[in-house]
């Protein structure tokens, strides 16, 4: 939240905000591709959508608080918001869900609280839980991956679904997510999870075709560009590594020991760390650098805590997938992990750094 | 000498409804009893009824503790208020589940609940224990109106963005005459649940406060030009 507790050295980097977000749109690139081949140009225009709302509601609230509009217009920083959110978002979904999703985001969560560097919750994952709170059925609405689809929809298709609930050829979205059978599909991590609670073995479920190699279909190459996009970030020490090791380690010890007391009733490590948001979420989303925590322990017990409650809501929550939880959930406890974990500065005992 | 008493009164009495309603309001100021205003305002018609319910247990206990209040000692006063209050509660619960029954199971624990309504003990203690029966009494009716309308006001734009309905179920408050004041306003496939759970009902409160402030702002600023004021600044750091 403020730099003020890090210690020296205060090394400066030569990065403004704007750069930073740029690399992170730029890292974000490899996953959107990739997700909009699995599953098709909807995402695209999702993000078209998003990020054009996005502008509009910061450059409207930024009038409204007499600041410089363009100048903080151009930190980009509403550009990765709304970026994050739209690919959060099932590719088909309806286009109010978006333009909702992008103004609260921006209007409530960010600029309400004071705007870039000031906002307590990330604002992405905070109106994706709103959007997945309020109409839950649209936003777990996902199509299944490109080669399980039984009509392929052009760009024209995602536009006519988007807008009219109906592609061109007048399929709703309900129907576009059968399969051959007539059979709703949906995503790999609700799949599975409705088959355990149905009495099936882990085994039993992964034999549907909604899963692929290691993960879903489709799923584990989203997850492997949003990798490497995040490895790209890493690189160019955009982000530190503490925060997605974090995450991802606790989320694999975690499902781990579940899957070795009882490997028919979990999924395997492996399998929760390339599906759903998992490396979206690692690199991307709880790397915020204003809503996670900023000392160097607080931002592995952070990440941990992220991990451990992803692994805990998808195994025993009621949603499918948990990281937009998991991220509120942790940013709440970011002033608590931040004062306990502040580091001892020079001269001073190691209590009663304040 | 008799028209400055009479003027005296009639502005303890402007200054009474000026605090229920708006600057002291119990709502949105006192913020006290949180819980029946988050939790019963999804719809108009709930959050009318059980305004209407505090309101007239806040008339009533005001009126009765502003009666007893010099035959009381002062070391249990508390427990004898608490005793008024729940006695006027089971009456109001009484009469609800007489004449109103689809309210009365559609409020739910919330009508017993307004016992524990911190705004009636606070008033109780805070003015009807110190005060003659008439302001008391209508000090007890204003904060029970600016109660309610805080009430309404929640209830209304929730279920607006909720249900896309306005004053849905007033018959249930009114008698069946009252279905023709239900309004239509929109009809969505999909219901902005958000609205009308609790993390809805904290929103929209927020949102309200903060108007109340921004209009607060507005007023002070219009009645007070700006004064030359001249102060030091401070420069040293002041460790906390």
């Amino acid at each position: 939240m403020s730099f003020k507790i890090a210690s020296s050295p205060h090394q400066h980097s030569q990065k403004t905000t704007a750069q930073l977000m740029k690399l992170v749109a730029l890292a974000a690139l490899p996953g959107i591709a990739v997700q909009s081949y699995f599953f098709g140009y909807g995402v695209l225009v999702q993000l078209l959508l998003a990020i054009i709302t996005a502008l509009l509601c910061e450059a409207a609230v930024l009038a409204l608080r007499g600041k410089k509009v363009k100048a903080k217009l151009l930190d980009h920083s509403a550009l990765v918001t709304a970026l994050l959110l739209a690919v959060a978002i099932p590719s088909y979904a309806p286009w109010w869900l978006v333009v909702i999703g992008t103004a609260f985001a921006i209007i409530v969560v960010k600029q309400l609280y004071g705007g870039l560097g000031n906002n307590l919750f990330n604002p992405a994952m905070a109106a994706y839980v709103l959007l997945l709170v309020s109409f839950p059925l649209p936003m777990t609405s996902w199509l299944p991956a490109a080669p399980l689809q039984q009509q392929s929809l052009g760009p024209a298709d995602a536009v006519c679904t988007i807008f009219t609930n109906f592609s061109c050829s007048g399929y709703s979205i309900s129907q576009l997510r059968q399969d051959a059978d007539g059979i709703s599909m949906a995503t790999p991590l609700d799949t599975l999870k409705t088959d355990l609670s149905q009495g099936y073995t882990t085994e039993e479920s992964m034999k549907k075709p909604v899963f692929g190699w290691l993960s879903g279909e489709g799923w584990f190459w989203v997850n492997l560009a949003y990798l490497a996009g995040g490895l790209f970030l890493l690189q160019q020490k955009v982000i530190q590594w503490r925060i997605p090791v974090a995450v991802l380690g606790s989320l694999f010890s975690f499902s781990l020991i579940a899957w070795l007391i009882s490997p028919d009733a979990n999924a395997s490590p492996l399998f929760q760390l390339f599906s759903g948001a998992t490396m979206l979420a690692a690199f991307f989303i709880a790397t915020d650098p204003v809503s996670a925590s900023t000392t160097e322990k607080g931002r592995l017990v952070f990440g941990a805590l992220i991990g451990g409650l992803t692994f805990v809501i998808r195994s025993y929550g009621g949603y499918p997938d948990a990281f937009a939880f998991a991220v509120m959930l942790a940013n709440m406890t970011v002033p608590l992990i931040d004062y306990y974990t502040q580091p001892r500065t020079y001269g001073h005992k190691s209590k009663g750094v304040r | 000498m008799e028209a400055s008493v009479v003027e005296n009164k009639m502005n303890q009495y402007q200054e009474l409804v000026r605090q229920g309603l708006w600057k002291n309001n119990p709502g949105l100021v006192q913020l006290l009893g949180l819980c029946p205003l988050l939790a019963v305002t999804n719809s108009l018609a709930s959050a009318l009824g059980l305004g209407l319910a505090t309101m007239l247990v806040l008339l009533s206990t005001n009126t009765v503790v502003s009666l007893i209040r010099n035959y009381v000692p002062n070391e249990i006063r508390i427990p004898v208020f608490v005793m008024v209050i729940a006695s006027v509660v089971t009456v109001i619960e009484l009469l609800m589940h007489a004449f109103m029954y689809n309210l009365y199971q559609a409020l739910g624990i919330f009508i017993p609940l307004i016992v524990t309504n911190c705004i009636v003990i606070g008033r109780a203690e805070a003015f009807a224990s110190k005060n003659a029966v008439a302001p008391a009494a209508f000090d007890g009716l204003m904060m029970g109106t600016g109660f309610a309308l805080v009430l309404c006001t929640l209830g209304a734009v929730r279920e607006v963005i909720g249900s896309g309905t306005l004053f849905a179920g007033a018959d249930l408050l009114l008698g069946d005459w009252a279905k023709v004041l239900t309004i239509h306003l929109y009809q969505a496939d999909n219901q902005f649940l958000l609205a009308i759970l609790p993390p809805g009902a904290f929103l929209v409160m927020g949102f309200l406060i903060a108007g109340k402030n921004a209009v607060d702002a507005r007023i002070a600023a219009k009645a007070k030009p700006v004064e030359q004021k001249i102060s030091r600044a401070r420069v040293t750091h002041v460790s906390s």
